[in-house]
């Protein structure tokens, strides 16, 4: 008996830097994000001459965002949320309203402006709660029931953003919020400002290179943090939850706080992308949070490998650039397409035909589903799914737990 | 802490379970002794597995009182009760099957582990110790079970005995005082029936009392030291398994009544 504990502390060393190595393959997906995530933007600056594709990404880095903490809830602790978008847009409001005219034209008739830099921390607050709120009451209900209820979350919080028009302003949005300042800022040759320069007391208005850079580093911050939190007790928790929820109780897991835990920090992250939304867009309406955002989310989060945090990210990169770059453009690009290969006949409008343009800008929902389909077809686990990992482990090391067994039993 | 009656370290007293007009489990009382291998068998659908689900509290009985180490633990939640050091393994074995052998002894670790939170989220210099000291123990358990060399495995890529191995050390890993087995050895063949009953004879060895349901006669007599008998969530039987084997009754519940 001792012989094998003292033979098994002598193996496992040896184990943990094999499991190390072995995570290589997401230890070189971020690698690779990290890299392009810095060349990105002094490489498109400089080949397009314009920020329009920073500005891009920094939209997909909210979703991304969103997508990481979509998959705390549906990924790790397996509970269908189907109205994600509220909690963003909670965070989206707490910050809108807190840094702008707004209220002072509500009932409190007085404006408030308090630094984003704080504002972050009370959105995610808030998404927090909003989380832990709907969690409750709701978290005894399993599976579909839990999802179906989300869904009515998700559908109410837009509703009463819009119907408290008196604080929000309801349908017309709430508008000039601040934007986030740093006393020190410095731009180069990436924003196309030529050389360095400090630039003091800096704003971000409508700077897509300083939003660019804020998102990465909530992301950095985000996936380090989700990381730490897959690989402990939490973690594990969470996903003996999703893998048999009887039995994690018989373990002694209390399920109500660990869902809850689940619920609140999915939303937390979800409340910093929102508050990031209200600020880099600098206008927050209830339209911006309906159940399309909420299954874009999903979609992304179930595409790129449910539960695997750099799935998650290249799931949500990925479906941006299709739902938001490649389907918007692909109008213009068949009629260059047709005009390229000869067929320029088709692409003006003539009687029933309503132009090439015209026609692919109809299709777009159809083109959309079939990429889905197809995505699904091809790959039903996601793009990276979290179970490649743990197939590779298995090899390796098992062989090297052999020996150190075997050993353990000879002496 | 008041001193357990006679160092039982389980009462159940007039212990009754209604569905409906159902009645599973008819004014059970039983005592196990610290120490002990304990053993309830009876005919299917005679109720052992209700009356491990009140133990444990997935059930929470309709009359009647559960006393574990001299507390009374009746309508506790499975997580209360795990707490407090009953472990158990499931009829129809019930594993993290997408997770890792490794982490499913770990999650039963879980309930005596500190890490809060903000220690995870930063992953704090204790979190880490502990994250350390977990996996040793869950390695430890493995091998204890004799299963180590499929720690990084996922737990449905186990053959069906090395899963019944795994939901044992899972079991296990939350240092339970007693441990109950429901149906261990369901499937066996006779090799790994006797390795069962070597495994339990170490697990006694660690100071933990064995309380187990099995349909295997060979099983039972060869391990457990007294015998309860259910039929139709009655007792009808109780001690020693030479007795239990010769009663009358016991031998119609399996056999039916002769004319």
């Amino acid at each position: 008996m001792s012989q094998a504990a003292t033979a098994g502390r002598r193996g496992s060393p040896r184990r943990f830097n094999l499991r190390e190595r072995i995570r290589d393959r997401d230890t070189a997906v971020y690698g690779v994000l990290i890299i392009v995530a810095i060349l990105f933007p002094m490489v498109t600056i400089y080949a397009t001459d314009g920020t329009a594709l920073v500005s891009h990404a920094t939209r997909a880095g909210y979703f991304v965002l969103l997508a990481i903490g979509l998959n705390v809830v549906v990924g790790f602790a397996g509970l269908l949320d189907l109205g994600y978008a509220a909690f963003f847009a909670i965070g989206a409001y707490s910050y809108a309203l807190l840094a702008s005219p707004q209220l002072e034209s509500s009932p409190a008739h007085h404006a408030v402006h308090i630094t984003f830099w704080i504002l972050m921390f009370v959105s995610l607050l808030a998404a927090a709660a909003a989380g832990a709120v709907l969690g409750f009451p709701t978290l005894r209900l399993r599976g579909d029931y839990l999802a179906i209820v989300t869904l009515g979350f998700g559908e109410i919080v837009p509703q009463l953003f819009y119907n408290f028009d008196q604080w929000t302003g309801g349908i017309n949005a709430v508008g000039l919020i601040d934007q986030p300042r740093l006393p020190v800022w410095v731009q180069g040759p990436w924003s196309g400002d030529g050389p360095f320069t400090f630039v003091r007391d800096f704003s971000f208005n409508g700077d897509p290179v300083a939003y660019y850079v804020l998102i990465v580093i909530l992301i950095a911050v985000a996936v380090i943090l989700v990381n730490n939190l897959y690989r402990s007790r939490l973690g594990r928790a969470w996903m003996a939850i999703r893998e048999d929820e009887v039995a994690a109780a018989a373990m002694g897991i209390n399920t109500v706080t660990t869902k809850l835990l689940a619920f609140g920090i999915g939303a937390s992250f979800s409340g910093f992308a929102g508050a990031y939304y209200g600020a880099s867009v600098s206008l927050v309406s209830p339209d911006s949070f309906l159940f399309i955002v909420s299954i874009t989310v999903l979609v992304m989060v179930v595409l790129g490998g449910m539960g695997n945090i750099t799935g998650v990210i290249i799931g949500a990169l990925v479906m941006y650039t299709v739902i938001f770059y490649l389907i918007p453009g692909l109008p213009e690009n068949a009629v260059s397409l047709a005009n390229n290969v000869g067929l320029g006949g088709i692409v003006p409008a003539s009687g029933d035909w309503p132009g090439l343009a015209e026609e692919t800008q109809r299709l777009n929902f159809i083109i959309y589903g079939i990429i889905l389909v197809g995505m699904m077809l091809l790959r039903p686990q996601g793009i990276l799914p979290s179970r490649v990992r743990e197939q590779e482990l298995k090899h390796a090391a098992v062989q090297e737990e052999e020996t150190v067994v075997e050993q353990a039993h000879a002496s | 802490m008041s001193e357990p009656a006679a160092g039982n370290i389980l009462e159940l007293t007039d212990l009754t379970k209604r569905f409906g007009g159902l009645v599973a489990v008819d004014n059970v009382s039983l005592n196990i002794k610290r120490g002990e291998v304990f053993a309830l068998i009876g005919p299917n659908g005679a109720g052992k597995t209700t009356l491990f689900n009140n133990v444990t509290g997935l059930f929470k009985p309709t009359s009647g009182r559960v006393l574990f180490d001299g507390r009374d633990i009746t309508g506790f939640k499975p997580h209360q009760v795990a707490r407090r050091g009953i472990a158990r393994t499931f009829q129809n074995i019930r594993l993290f099957d997408y997770m890792s052998c490794l982490d499913n002894v770990r999650v039963g670790r879980h309930v005596r582990m500190k890490a809060k939170v903000w220690d995870s989220l930063f992953k704090l210099p204790r979190e880490r110790k502990e994250e350390e000291r977990v996996t040793e123990e869950a390695m430890e358990l493995l091998r204890f079970v004799g299963i180590a060399k499929h720690a990084n495995q996922y737990a449905r890529n186990l053959a069906y005995g090395q899963q019944r191995r795994l939901e044992i050390a899972r079991a296990l890993a939350t240092d339970p005082k007693l441990l109950l087995l429901d149906e261990p050895a369901a499937g066996f063949t006779p090799q790994e029936k006797v390795e069962l009953m070597q495994l339990v004879k170490k697990i006694l060895g660690r100071g933990i009392t064995v309380f187990l349901i099995e349909h295997d006669m060979k099983v039972v007599m060869g391990i457990s030291e007294r015998i309860v008998v259910l039929d139709h969530g009655e007792k009808i039987a109780e001690g020693p398994p030479d007795e239990v084997r010769k009663d009358v009754r016991v031998i119609e519940a399996y056999l039916g009544k002769s004319a």
